[in-house]
């Protein structure tokens, strides 16, 4: 990328909301079902048919504004915003226009160079729309012969949230919707599963040469439903904008389309009039009023968002910002690691046998948190019967591969399978002394002053042993029975 | 001084997706002026301390409960489209 230019990126970011039902109807909003099979009159736009506002909506949108710092506003409205596509069945998209849920706000990203505060501008509800399937040469908007509509997803609630154009770059931008989800996650407010789409984002992107002041033309960059591909599509477009600059060109504004599979972006052929929208009340849905009182009791009923929770893991459990950041990285991991603190697991110990064993064993099963077969409860009681000395780490692992096997509590499994650990200095001093008879050359090395054969003897010890050994006492009883 | 001109209300039509002829075109010309007209008249009104107003009814706060119902069955949903393809509604070509 050429050092003397800047790019310059503003988001907008649609968010679903975790709400049953759609935005307007008693439609359900799961993901895949079959085709057109959760419709009615309202989401299908048919005559006479009258939208009504989902509260449940309205509430996770408000607290969303509220996480983000933004301000709500007093009163709000809904918009009609105008234009013919056939995911759109009424042929507008209820939306909101000049007077949205709230305004200003700011998120703290972990750019690349230290914690930066990105401005919000704004955040407003509005609909989904239907899904279309293209068919056709290459399944592609510009070849297809004719499209099919699926609207499940017509008048699913979503949120938007637009931030202001302070991003410098394809990683600050990453981390920006880095934070973005693990707030609205950890709010409850969206299940921010990228693979069902429920958070999708469109990019603004120009390039100017540094220290001007006056911004580029931008492109738009639509649709883009993974974070791995907004990264790149974000770098692609900055380079190719610079490339015309260098070559004396123009960049022309338009909205582009990004392939994932030959790694680059193509212009969305639309007509010229697309962008006029002739916003209008939208006559079905009266206004809203938020009172001080409803913005209070949303605000209080916020949980802690990640910022501060990871604040807290550093300096309640002092962990260091990398195991902090893997816990926070989702509630659930989160919650699931202070259960096994409020067990009595020390936390450090927590979060290792957590972030290292489970989730590794999960991930490799392609498995959630959510999925596991090893309760918080489970899982303290297996660190803390390693920090008690009742079994050894490495038999902790036996346990754990068991316990994650059949779900079976580790105080169940060590007593079944006998795997104790052996802390009877009686037992002890007898396989000592076994072992000892066993290997008389390099007892009597030790006699003779070479020391090392010590861990040799003790590994022999411990192997014997079946790896239930306690090692301290082993050591003690070796040199005990050597001296 | 007339606002609306004809190329106003081809443009209008346009968005709207409406043919029109010359003569309709001519029409709606000097209806959609008329109509600015009385809506001048409007404007002479002192409008200072009312507040701005989306809507006209005396309502506010309207909604419903997060709860799902059941909707149309797949059969019904699809029994008035023009054309239907694997349990989709089947629309031409969007982008000519």
């Amino acid at each position: 990328m050429d050092k003397n230019y800047e790019i310059v990126i503003g988001l907008e970011v649609h968010v679903e909301l975790a709400t049953d039902s759609k935005i307007f109807c008693h439609c359900p909003t799961l993901f895949g079902a079959p085709p057109n099979t959760q419709v009615c009159p309202v989401c299908l736009g048919l005559p006479g048919s009258l939208p009504v506002l989902n509260r449940q909506a309205l509430v996770l949108a408000m607290r969303a504004a509220l996480a983000l710092e933004s301000t709500l506003a007093e009163h709000t409205k809904f918009d009609r915003k105008n234009y013919f596509y056939p995911d759109l069945p009424k042929a507008y998209q209820i939306s909101q226009f000049d007077q949205p849920l709230a305004l200003g706000g700011s998120v703290e990203i972990a750019a690349p160079a230290g914690p930066k505060r990105i401005a919000i501008t704004r955040v407003h509800m509005e609909e989904d729309a239907g899904k279309l399937i293209h068919q056709g040469a290459g399944g592609r908007l510009g070849t297809a012969g004719s499209s099919l509509v699926d609207y499940n997803r017509t008048g699913v609630p979503l949120i938007e949230i637009v931030s202001e154009p302070d991003l410098r770059s394809a990683d600050e931008a990453y981390a920006y919707l880095i934070a973005l989800k693990e707030i609205l996650q950890h709010t409850g407010i969206s299940d921010c599963n990228m693979e069902e789409g429920s958070l999708r984002c469109d990019a603004n992107i120009s390039v100017r040469l540094r220290g001007e002041q006056v911004l580029g033309t931008k492109a738009e960059l639509k649709n883009m439903n993974s974070f791995k591909h907004i990264r790149s599509a974000i770098e692609y477009e900055a380079r190719r904008q610079i490339r015309v600059l260098i070559e004396g060109g123009q960049v022309v504004q338009e909205s582009r389309l990004w392939d994932e599979e030959k790694d680059m972006s193509y212009p969305m052929r639309s007509k010229e009039e697309a962008h006029d929208y002739r916003y209008f009340p939208e006559p079905d849905l009266p206004v809203i009023t938020i009172t001080a009182e409803v913005r209070e009791a949303i605000r209080q009923s916020l949980p802690e968002l990640p910022q501060a929770r990871r604040q807290r893991f550093r300096q309640k459990y002092a962990l260091n910002e990398y195991n902090a950041g893997v816990l926070i990285s989702s509630r659930e991991l989160a919650d699931f690691f202070e259960s096994m603190v409020d067990c009595q697991a020390p936390a450090q110990a927590a979060c290792n046998w957590l972030t290292v064993e489970l989730l590794g064993k999960l991930n490799a099963e392609g498995r959630r948190i959510t999925q596991s077969p090893v309760s918080p409860e489970h899982l303290a009681e297996l660190v803390r019967m390693i920090e008690l000395g009742k079994i050894s780490g490495k038999i902790g692992k036996k346990v754990f591969a068991e316990m994650f096997q059949s779900g079976r509590a580790p105080e169940d499994i060590v007593a079944k399978q006998g795997l104790s650990q052996i802390s009877d200095p009686g037992v002890m001093r007898k396989m000592v002394d076994e072992v000892l008879a066993a290997h008389p050359g390099p007892t009597a090395e030790y006699r003779n002053g070479k020391t090392q054969t010590l861990g040799f003897l003790v590994g022999r010890v411990m192997q014997a042993s079946g790896g239930q050994a306690n090692p301290k006492l082993v050591n003690q009883i070796l040199k005990e029975r050597l001296g | 001084m007339p606002e609306i001109t004809e190329e106003t209300v081809k443009k209008i039509a346009r968005l709207a997706n409406l043919r029109m002829d010359p003569d309709e075109t001519a029409r709606f010309t000097e209806h959609l002026e008329k109509v600015l007209e009385y809506m001048r008249k409007l404007n002479q009104l002192d409008t200072t301390g009312i507040p701005q107003t989306a809507h006209v009814l005396p309502l506010q706060n309207v909604w419903r409960e997060d709860e799902v119902l059941p909707g149309l069955d797949r059969s019904e949903a699809l029994a008035g489209a023009p054309d239907v393809r694997d349990d989709c509604f089947r629309v031409p070509r969007i982008i000519e």
